[in-house]
């Protein structure tokens, strides 16, 4: 069975008549890394904050199946407790609430949804060190709050590392390499990479517009959104053919099959 | 959960929890205010010439004074001072006076106030708060007070004060909030019932918190209580003060007087937890809080008000200090949240006096619902106050597009070497900052409460252990169903 079924899905802005996805399928298995390209105001963001549950977008057709069950009622923390994790574009500030006590209330609430009993402080601390350790990430944004005057390189890094401790089933990345220098990116994809060894169950949907950070994560199959859909599809050659082409390449060529 | 289940809770949860009424027979005044009632209270209480005399004086002055409406942003029908019963006290029903009825501590037990000191063992941590029960109009119970009398620091309930150290009372009643200070003091003044009364002497630093918990419970009742703490110099005194009071469809009105005397050295920390009922969804009923607080600070002593303003219908209250000595410092730390159709009109006043004088404000306004939440302050710098500091800041947080923030501060400045801070923001509990925490399995209502509390930080840091717990928590069911 799939881990993610995408049907025919259109979305638009709630409340207008702003479509933005009109018409996506995609299907993803168990332990793959997809990769979505296409230009800004393509509406790849979109389908990531669709897929993740966001209420400012309405769901008008189609439909969006996470291990063979549609997840179109659920609510966004019941998607998150499902097992989908969205590591955001621009991650937010929340003044006053240490990452600490953000992401231990994060864990207790997937694990009290499993049926498991919830971590108490030791054993939370534990499983930080644990991930910190695995990541290689060295600085400690537990004590600090959450996204609160960090980089852009340590907002992106507590992404991958608030991924790593609420351990999902499927990561959408949100333009994680956005705004990141090259030593940057190296961290955050090794960091990923490190994951995707660790556990080779969770599948990945990496939405970025530059081929540059597929250099370090190698994605199994590559798609092209323009427009609100998937135009085509391939295989990690198709990065580098973009790359090489332009989106007009594609353009041009999905125009003259009347897509 | 399932999402049904989850609503249902929140439902059940909606509801004031402390909005219960206990059946207890009551002695009470007639309804209505004149001269008889105020010599009624004097003699129930069995005052002394001199209290009843300053009450009298302050019920004259009264008469010719009339309500403030013009400057606060508070909208409100005519309160008949006519139609409030100002005395109403439970029934005696043992025949020893130091006995207490049990329904009575019953109650405060329903309340979560510990009531019953606990015996002392071998080995076991000593007691951390002493508690004054004020029940309507009278003080219950009072607990540990002879442990604390080893140490020479009185705690007891006011009327207790008049009758057994009427010098300490003579000598500091009204020298912080004189009589003709404003209506609802003057008011307070003249019909004052019960409230708890605090005296540490001379480098006593107080052993455990201390702590009035005040219930109103008849109906039709004001509460109208009078707190005096002193602490003399090189003194320390913690108190924290807690309030609630039945679901009610009228409103009722709680006119309190707090003054604190801070003597040469001496340190005062008062925190409130004012959880009055706020009345319902459609603005029917609740609390209308109309409070003066005060301190003066002499040489070197510093005066901390921290308040979490919860509950009432209406708040109207500036907890202030006087900076009088030199090197003296004065703290406020406010969170004040409305939801519904609460209204608070709530900061505080500053004057530096002395020189050296220092003073913090930091102020937290939520508003969800239909709530309107206005902070005013002052700061005023006399000529003599030279190098005085302030710093102001003033978060406002809105939750929803029913409501309302507004901040009006004053500043006066007559001395030039003084320099006076104010950082103001507003900002709004975003869609984004909402779905972030979704995304991460966290529920909306635990979402919201996590974000109330972070803003909060600042001044929930500034409170006792127990309350800071207790605070927080309060906020979150206050909180509740203030975003669909």
């Amino acid at each position: 069975m799939p881990v993610l079924e995408i049907k025919n899905l259109h979305a638009k802005v709630a409340g207008t008549d702003k479509q933005i996805l009109k018409g996506v399928d995609l299907t993803m298995n168990k332990g793959e890394i997809h990769a979505i390209m296409g230009k800004n105001g393509s509406g790849k963001s979109t389908l990531c904050q669709v897929i993740a549950g966001r209420e400012t977008y309405e769901v008008t057709e189609g439909d969006i199946l996470f291990n063979g069950q549609s997840i179109l009622e659920m609510s966004a923390e019941e998607r998150a407790r499902e097992g989908v994790f969205l590591a955001f574009q621009y991650p937010v500030e929340i003044p006053g609430v240490s990452t600490s006590y953000f992401l231990k209330a994060a864990v207790n609430a997937i694990r009290v949804h499993r049926g498991e009993p919830e971590l108490d402080a030791v054993a939370f601390i534990k499983l930080v060190k644990e991930k910190q350790k695995m990541l290689g990430i060295q600085e400690s944004f537990m004590n600090r709050a959450v996204n609160e005057g960090f980089s852009g390189g340590e907002k992106k890094r507590n992404e991958v590392f608030q991924l790593a401790v609420v351990n999902p089933l499927l990561g959408l990345l949100d333009e994680t390499d956005s705004g990141l220098d090259i030593d940057a990116l190296k961290v955050v994809a090794d960091g990923i990479n490190r994951l995707h060894e660790q556990d080779a169950e969770r599948s990945w949907l990496v939405v970025t517009h530059y081929q540059r950070l597929l250099n370090y994560i190698v994605p199994d199959i590559v798609h092209v959104m323009i427009d609100g859909r998937i135009v085509k599809t391939g295989d990690k050659t198709l990065a580098l053919e973009l790359e090489d082409k332009g989106y007009d390449w594609v353009e041009k060529q999905t125009a003259a099959v009347g897509v | 959960m399932p999402t049904a289940e989850r609503e249902i809770e929140t439902l059940a949860n909606q509801e004031y929890k402390w909005g219960f009424v206990s059946d207890i027979e009551a002695d009470e005044a007639p309804m209505g205010l004149n001269e008889e009632i105020v010599r009624f209270i004097s003699h129930k209480k069995g005052e002394p010439q001199w209290m009843l005399d300053w009450r009298l004086k302050a019920y004259r002055h009264w008469l010719t004074m009339a309500e403030p409406h013009h400057w606060g942003k508070l909208h409100y029908g005519t309160i008949d001072y006519q139609q409030t019963i100002y005395y109403s006290a439970p029934k005696p029903k043992l025949k020893s006076m130091d006995e207490v009825d049990p329904e009575l501590l019953a109650i405060y037990e329903k309340l979560g106030v510990p009531v019953h000191e606990q015996k002392a063992l071998l080995g076991v941590e000593e007691p951390k708060v002493a508690v004054d029960a004020v029940f309507d109009s009278v003080s219950v119970t009072t607990t540990y007070q002879n442990k604390l009398a080893e140490k020479g620091i009185i705690f007891c309930s006011f009327g207790e004060a008049v009758r057994e150290h009427p010098e300490l009372v003579q000598k500091y009643l009204g020298s912080v909030v004189p009589y003709s200070d404003n209506f609802y003091a003057t008011l307070n003044s003249a019909v004052f019932t019960d409230g708890s009364f605090v005296y540490i002497p001379k480098g006593v630093k107080c052993p455990m918190e201390l702590s009035t918990y005040f219930r109103i419970n008849a109906k039709n009742t004001g509460q109208f209580e009078r707190t005096l703490i002193i602490a003399d110099e090189g003194a320390t005194v913690s108190y924290l003060e807690g309030c609630t009071a039945p679901q009610r469809d009228e409103n009722q009105l709680h006119a309190a007087v707090v003054e604190l005397i801070a003597l040469d050295n001496a340190t005062i920390k008062y925190s409130t937890v004012q959880n009055w009922y706020p009345g319902d969804a459609e603005g029917k009923g609740g609390i209308y809080n109309f409070v003066t607080k005060r301190g003066k600070a002499f040489t070197n002593s510093k005066i901390t008000w921290t308040q979490v303003e919860t509950g009432s219908a209406i708040t109207w209250k500036y907890p202030s200090c006087i900076l009088q000595g030199d090197n003296s410092v004065g703290e406020f730390y406010s969170v004040a949240l409305t939801n519904k159709k609460q209204q608070a009109d709530t900061g505080t006043k500053m004057i530096h006096i002395g020189k050296n004088t220092r003073s913090t404000i930091v102020s937290k306004g939520i508003s969800a619902g239909n709530g309107q939440n206005t902070y005013r302050g002052l700061v005023k710098v006399l000529p003599g106050a030279a190098n005085a500091r302030n710093y102001t800041q003033c978060d406002s947080l809105l939750i929803g597009d029913q409501c309302g923030a507004h901040t009006e501060p004053y500043i006066e400045i007559r001395n030039q070497t003084a320099k006076c801070e104010h950082e103001a923001s507003t900002s709004k509990i975003g869609e984004d900052q909402l779905f972030y925490c979704k995304t991460r399995g966290i529920a909306l209502e635990d979402a919201i409460n996590m974000i109330v509390s972070g803003f909060c930080k600042e001044v929930f840091r500034e409170l006792p252990m127990e309350f800071a717990v207790e605070a927080q928590k309060l906020l979150g069911v206050s909180l509740e169903g203030s975003v669909g």
